[in-house]
């Protein structure tokens, strides 16, 4: 069995050198704007994205969500183009766009056809520096972005649950703050804050053009000097570090909303591949989270939610690509009739066994297939190939990474996944958050009509 | 890898597929329907089986189309569920189940090098054919399906939706959960899935989607390899024709929320409609187009009032749900329903404007290359082609209808199919807050 295995994840080597992987082609303008272009030619269609190195994790206190509040601000006018404008261009050219903002990045995409990437690269470029921050605008939008933020956290007691949970895990750290920002500042941002954050931030020296498509490396080098090369550097300043203090013990809460069901929370402190003192030790938690949560085969569907039936949902979560150190999630709700403290146990016991037992063969070469098998299916995503070069850009590891992933999570092995269980899953480093239920009460009522 | 982000300012509508896509059709010698469309350029496959037994077939025992599918990959043949899951995820294939209200379906994306695509293929065979739907996977994956029933109740989203569903259908089967009710489920039996299974898992009522890098003959080995064993069974026979509201009504759900959220509509569209690219476009401009429509525009552009502001129509066998929604701060509710049925009642009455008209066909045509750029979007489209039976040439024509569309036919098409008169308005949220502010 282990050797049909073997041989099944070697299969995929020759399958992926056979199909050249297309390579990724940089410029850099002289203002600092790094442009990277990934041709792909099965289909006439083009993504482009601009990602800035500004999200939540640089926002002090007082003002946290403004770069998601900016995001929204984004669409509301230039210069040139009056609110609305940018929008109504790139759908009449028969475009799809949007925007969104992380803990370390901000990145505004649109997707055309191929011949219409000039119409979105002119877009952008304006809105770099031309923003025009509006009081009235900026009245509505903070209304809509107060509505997004009780959609996404107020009414939703998992969103909840996790907002809580990071404000508690994290001492020091701006993870610690929610992307979409605290409720009191989201109400006082005024037009000067979101004013100096464009000017800090907003600028070619600051920011990643990624194009992925039907187009040639060369005709978007010359687009891009064409409309991004005229635009004014920022002085970027250097963020201060504001590394994480070490947590000294156990740290666990409650929280209480409205809910149906209880669940669990359990995060430790791990490093991540910026911040590992060896960099192997971030593609090993990357390989031990899959040997617990990578498909339905993996330990926690398998043991938790089949075997013992302790949870109906099991989950586990590591994002090697962060800024700044992370947490490791691990996250279930229990099966009726089960409580949050036999939950708890259940889930330390596989944290225990990871660092008891070295893992199977066949665990590391199912982890090895997936990888690779993914590493095919990714390219069928235009979009998430943008995704994944900006993303690496932005947080500082570099694009180059990307091409990196498949090789080194090969190159781990069983003992190291034991080592960083050992080293980094302790009791001290760990935080427990449970979401415990309270009763909603619903009643209904016919006001016209029907019953 | 991950990625941690919120902030899409909407969540993006993707809809059609390549525009050469060029889709080959035959049926296997058991007289299921195949679809394929060869794609090269990566070595992977995507491969859907699709039936007629969607959550409409249920009968009284809502749940029953989706627990049926649920247990499918949980032991078939000698394997169990740990077995059949490694067997797919040890050469690093994706699979899934899934029931909508029309169909069940089974996906697979597997690579195409023979030694993997060979047993992910073989795996999705013996579940297909041979699910056991053994006591103990039964009850563990009810209760699994208990505890999501009793969790979508804590989502005021939810709670309206299924108040919505049960107000525009009634008795009709589409007016009950995919994952049916805590009542219906809890009396489900083991027995009771396997019949279901024996009675609509059968060829005639399949059919099979395949996009990838096979050639033709591949294709066809692999069609009938997939359905090698199963019965070839009978047709189902046709849903119940939907009946439309006899009156508007509204229904509020008091809700422990700081929004509220608010559903409007009516039965819409069907598969073959003929009046679909006029209901369409026509919906495009009113609320489908994301940043640009007409109720993203009064709604949230204008005055703020919301985050998401949409409408849509689920054209399905028979008509699915034309639904335009919006979620508010709980005392401004009155506001936006007014903001949202004005905005609806007017375009009705008026239609759209020629620039609104043109705007959104140079949106829809402009955009068509994008509807299909992946072999997952294709693959997504051809499904939908060969299950509802629509022209092998759907893709072909598609801008050529869309072209076709006029401010009078649009007009006149909403005015026909979206009565105003016999809207359902459903609301859920915390009204004591409303009138307390």
């Amino acid at each position: 069995m282990n050797a049909r295995l073997l041989c099944a994840a070697m299969l995929c080597l020759p399958i992926l050198s056979a199909i050249a992987e297309p390579k990724v082609a940089e410029h850099v303008l002289a203002n600092g704007l790094k442009v990277l272009v990934k041709e792909d030619h099965r289909s006439p269609v083009v993504v482009s994205q601009v990602w800035y190195k500004v999200g939540s994790s640089y926002e002090p206190g007082g003002i946290t969500g403004i770069s998601h509040m900016l995001e929204h601000m984004m669409f509301k006018g230039t210069d040139k183009h009056p609110a609305g404008e940018f929008s109504r261009i790139i759908a009449e050219n028969g475009g799809d766009e949007n925007a969104f903002t992380g803990q370390d990045y901000t990145a505004y995409f649109q997707t055309m056809a191929a011949d219409k990437l000039e119409v979105s690269m002119e877009l952008e470029a304006d809105r770099m520096r031309n923003l025009h921050l509006l009081p009235e605008e900026l009245k509505k939008e903070l209304q809509v972005v107060t509505e997004e933020r009780r959609m996404r956290t107020e009414d939703n007691p998992q969103g909840k649950m996790q907002e809580h949970f990071n404000a508690m895990a994290y001492s020091n750290s701006p993870y610690k703050h929610p992307v979409i920002g605290w409720p009191t500042d989201i109400a006082n941002y005024t037009v000067p804050d979101l004013q100096e954050w464009y000017q800090r931030w907003y600028a070619p020296n600051n920011a990643t053009l990624v194009v992925v498509g039907d187009v040639k490396a060369e005709d978007v080098f010359a687009l891009s000097e064409k409309y991004f090369a005229p635009l004014k550097t920022s002085d970027i300043k250097p963020l201060k570090p504001q590394n994480e203090i070490e947590q000294l013990g156990l740290r666990r809460m409650t929280v209480k909303v409205p809910a149906k069901l209880p669940s669990i929370v359990m995060g430790y402190k791990v490093p991540v591949l910026k911040s590992a003192e060896q960099e192997w030790e971030a593609y090993a938690l990357e390989v031990l989270a899959g040997v617990l949560d990578g498909g339905s085969s993996a330990r926690l569907s398998s043991g938790l939610v089949r075997g013992k039936q302790i949870a109906v949902a099991a989950g586990a979560g590591y994002g090697l690509t962060s800024r700044l150190p992370d947490l490791f999630e691990l996250e279930a709700t229990p099966a009726e009739g089960k409580t949050l403290v036999q939950m708890e146990t259940a889930l330390k016991a596989e944290v225990t066994k990871l660092q008891k037992n070295l893992v199977s063969d066949e665990e590391l070469q199912r982890i090895k297939a997936q990888v690779l098998a993914s590493a095919v299916y990714e390219r069928d995503s235009n979009f998430y190939q943008a995704m994944q070069l900006g993303m690496l850009e932005t947080v500082g590891l570099g694009w180059q990474k990307a091409d990196e992933y498949v090789a080194k999570v090969n190159q781990v092995t069983a003992a190291q996944v034991q080592e960083v269980a050992i080293k980094y899953l302790i009791e001290d480093h760990l935080n427990i958050a449970y979401l415990e239920p309270q009763a909603i009460n619903k009643t209904t009522t016919a006001k016209k009509g029907g019953a | 890898m991950n990625f941690k982000l919120i902030g899409f300012i909407l969540l993006i509508v993707s809809q059609a597929s390549f525009a050469t896509a060029k889709i080959e059709h035959w049926q296997t010698s058991q007289g299921s329907r195949v679809y394929f469309v060869q794609a090269d350029a990566l070595p992977m496959a995507d491969i859907q089986v699709v039936f007629d037994a969607g959550s409409a077939r249920d009968g009284q025992q809502f749940g029953l189309a989706a627990l049926t599918s649920g247990l499918l990959d949980t032991g078939a043949g000698q394997w169990n569920a740990d077995q059949i899951a490694l067997r797919f995820e040890s050469v690093g294939a994706n699979f899934g189940t899934g029931v909508s209200s029309d169909t069940a379906s089974l996906s697979l994306r597997t690579l195409t090098e023979p030694a993997l695509f060979d047993k992910a293929l073989e795996t999705m065979h013996v579940i297909l054919t041979k699910p056991l739907f053994k006591k103990a996977d039964f009850l563990r994956e009810k209760n699994r399906t208990l505890s999501a029933i009793k969790q979508r109740e804590e989502s005021p989203a939810e709670v309206a939706n299924l108040a919505f569903s049960d107000k525009l259908y009634g008795t009709h089967p589409y007016a009950h959960p995919d994952s049916g009710v805590m009542a219906t489920v809890k009396n489900l039996k083991e027995s009771d899935l396997a019949q279901f299974y024996k009675k609509y898992y059968v060829t005639s009522n399949a059919i099979v989607v395949i996009v990838g890098n096979l050639s033709k003959q591949q294709a066809e080995q692999t069609a009938e390899k997939l359905l090698a064993g199963l019965p070839t069974g009978q047709k189902p026979e046709p849903l119940p024709d939907v009946a439309m509201p006899t009156q508007a009504s509204e229904q509020h759900i008091e809700f422990p929320s700081t929004q509220t959220h608010v559903l409007v509509g009516l039965p819409g569209s069907y598969r073959k409609d003929p009046d679909y690219y006029n209901l369409y476009v026509g919906n495009h401009i009113l609320g489908g187009s994301g940043l640009v429509s007409k109720l993203f525009s009064e709604v949230r552009g204008k005055r703020g009032l919301a985050y998401s502001a949409s409408s849509s129509f689920a054209p399905m066998l028979k008509p699915g749900p034309f639904t335009v929604s919006l979620q508010t701060r709980n005392d401004q509710t009155k506001q936006a329903v007014e903001v949202l049925n004005a905005t609806l009642k007017d375009f009705i009455n008026k239609g759209p404007t020629q620039a609104e008209l043109d705007a959104a066909k140079k949106n829809i045509i402009g955009g068509f290359p994008m509807r299909f750029d992946t072999n997952k979007k294709l693959a997504t489209y051809v499904a939908m082609i060969g299950f509802y039976d629509l022209p092998l040439d759907y893709l072909d024509t598609f801008r050529q209808k869309v072209e076709e569309t006029t401010i009078a036919s649009i007009t006149d098409a909403f005015k026909r199919r979206v009565n105003t008169e016999l809207l359902q308005t459903v609301t859920v949220g915390n009204s004591a807050t409303a009138v307390a502010k």
